[in-house]
């Protein structure tokens, strides 16, 4: 890899604003809730704080090459999909098909990015676990709620195995003129999705007062949308020379994922109020789960390889 | 020589202990939830729901380690003394309380050596069912030996822990786990009434667990 100029940029980028954050969350709680009993600023600090360990473990994966990359996104796979399978209805005539979606499709996703066999990788769970996985389950005992059952596995393939994995598989692409650097095309992603999920809520909790959808998520406002959206891609397109996009494409670039990932969290959110849960999990502290961080991500990741898959890759 | 036998069993156990533990937190990352009472030191016996051999591993791996020490699993003698690998496991890494679940196979009295656990400051972990609930129902009926171990040592704190999901991690008979998040809620501690009969006291135990099962979604 050696994009390391320009990540070395961004990481560092994204460490100043962690120290901003940090010193703004600090303040907050000095000035206004020295007894540390205020929800929202607590909340707000341990966000942060699991911020940078986000960022190094990102960090030490990137520095670890292909192989970090790939395994910390397996890993961030198995801790999604664990949390998605903890809600679905499930019966014991599944317990092989489920064992089989971890322990089998999952692994085998992830080596064939590894492999770089991009015409399997990219129809193996939408095609081959979609259709195989039901027969482990059909041949094991009850059909009650058996289509129920089948088709919330298969979502929770898709979700955590099928959508995360097309952030390493970024790392497949061949983009003349920008060999070498594909780790860019990670790091940008991740940053501007992510931004445009802080910077809707930053925008939210100051102006925000129309909500999108009241009876989905009290805290996504129409000023939340457009302002985060729109600040996060002016922020991404600024960006532009680190990435095989001109300014214009990585505005528009921008724009498409920055809408994905506002559309992940509503779709996840819708997820979570039909299972009657907050949070998908509580293994990241302020956060939730790993899905609650995840979700613009999941949305985002498998449309932005595609565009540059089609646009810019050479083969 | 046994000194030095006992002293590597026993640090084969304590080592044993922590990657079992490691392994129940990759497994289920499982989540403990002190809904009616803290983990604090005082003496206990924790009755849970029992869907899975993985049932008091779970309540041993979200305990602090300094109540885990002193926390000993009632477990079945037919089951765990199976084989050399179940004994050491129930013995030695689990500091078990061996109950004989056979009454005409029985030496001792299942009650008085959990008293006697009790006796030496050990709190304990009691799955009341009897055996593992394979079945639709949520809560089997309790056996008695809950009341029994209360009316003998009623100042003793009766903690009902609900376990969720761990049915499906690892169903009777699988090997192979599946991961799931499972979520531990531990209730209000009771006690046996002066005035209480078997079957008021059991079903009132009863009802406080399965009370705890639609918590942890809240």
């Amino acid at each position: 890899m050696n994009g390391a100029p320009h990540l070395a940029l961004l990481l560092g980028g994204v460490a100043g604003i962690l120290v901003l954050a940090t010193l703004i969350g600090q303040v907050l709680r000095a000035r206004l809730d020295p007894q540390g009993t205020n929800p929202v600023i607590e909340n707000l600090n341990a966000r942060i704080a699991a911020w940078w360990g986000m960022v190094a473990l990102l960090s030490i994966a990137f520095l670890a090459g292909r192989a970090g990359v790939i395994l910390l996104f397996a890993l961030l796979s198995f801790a999604a999909l664990r949390e998605f399978l903890s809600l679905t209805v499930k019966h014991a005539a599944d317990h092989w098909s489920l064992a089989a979606g971890f322990f089998v499709i999952l692994p085998l996703q992830y080596w064939l990015i590894w492999i770089d066999w991009y015409g399997l990788y990219s129809v193996f769970v939408p095609v081959y676990a979609f259709l195989l996985l039901p027969v482990v389950s059909a041949l094991h005992g009850t059909t009650r709620h058996f289509l129920v059952r089948v088709a919330e596995t298969q979502w929770a393939l898709m979700i955590c195995v099928f959508c995360i994995s097309h952030v390493p598989a970024l790392l497949t692409l061949q983009i003349p003129g920008f060999e070498g650097r594909n780790v860019m095309l990670i790091a940008w992603l991740i940053f501007v999705v992510q931004l445009s999920d802080v910077l809707q809520y930053v925008w939210g909790k100051l102006v925000g007062r129309h909500k999108v959808a009241p009876n989905l998520s009290p805290s996504k406002t129409w000023e939340g949308l457009v302002g985060g959206t729109l600040s996060a891609s002016l922020i991404g397109a600024s960006l532009w020379w680190m990435t095989p996009f001109t300014l214009t494409q990585a505005a528009g670039m921008c724009l498409v994922i920055t809408t994905m990932g506002f559309f992940g969290g509503l779709v996840m959110s819708a997820i979570k109020r039909d299972k009657g849960v907050k949070d998908w999990g509580h293994m990241i502290a302020g956060h939730g789960g790993f899905i609650d961080r995840l979700d613009s991500v999941i949305f985002a990741a498998p449309i932005f390889f595609h565009l540059t898959r089609y646009w810019y890759s050479a083969v | 020589m046994e000194g030095v036998k006992a002293a590597f069993r026993q640090a084969a156990a304590l080592a044993a202990g922590k990657a079992i533990t490691l392994f129940a937190r990759f497994v289920t990352a499982p989540r403990a939830l002190w809904q009616g009472i803290e983990p604090t030191h005082a003496q206990r016996v924790y009755f849970a729901n029992h869907s899975s051999n993985g049932d008091f591993v779970l309540i041993w791996t979200v305990l602090p380690a300094a109540l885990r020490a002193r926390t000993r699993p009632v477990a079945a003698l037919d089951y765990w003394l199976k084989s050399p690998l179940r004994a050491f496991i129930g013995r030695e890494m689990f500091n078990a309380v061996l109950i004989e679940r056979r009454p005409e196979a029985r030496t001792e009295d299942p009650v008085a050596q959990m008293a006697a656990a009790l006796d030496e400051g050990s709190s304990l972990i009691l799955f009341p069912e009897g055996g593992r609930n394979t079945g639709e129902a949520p809560l089997l009926p309790f056996k008695s030996g809950l009341y029994h171990l209360a009316r003998l040592r009623p100042n003793v704190d009766l903690v009902p822990v609900w376990i969720s999901n761990l049915n499906h991690v690892m169903p009777k008979g699988k090997v192979v786990p599946v991961p799931l998040i499972c979520t531990l809620t531990f209730g209000a501690a009771l006690r046996l009434d002066p005035n209480e009969s078997k079957e008021a006291f059991l079903s009132r135990a009863s009802a406080s667990l399965l009370a705890l099962s639609g918590m942890e979604a809240a």
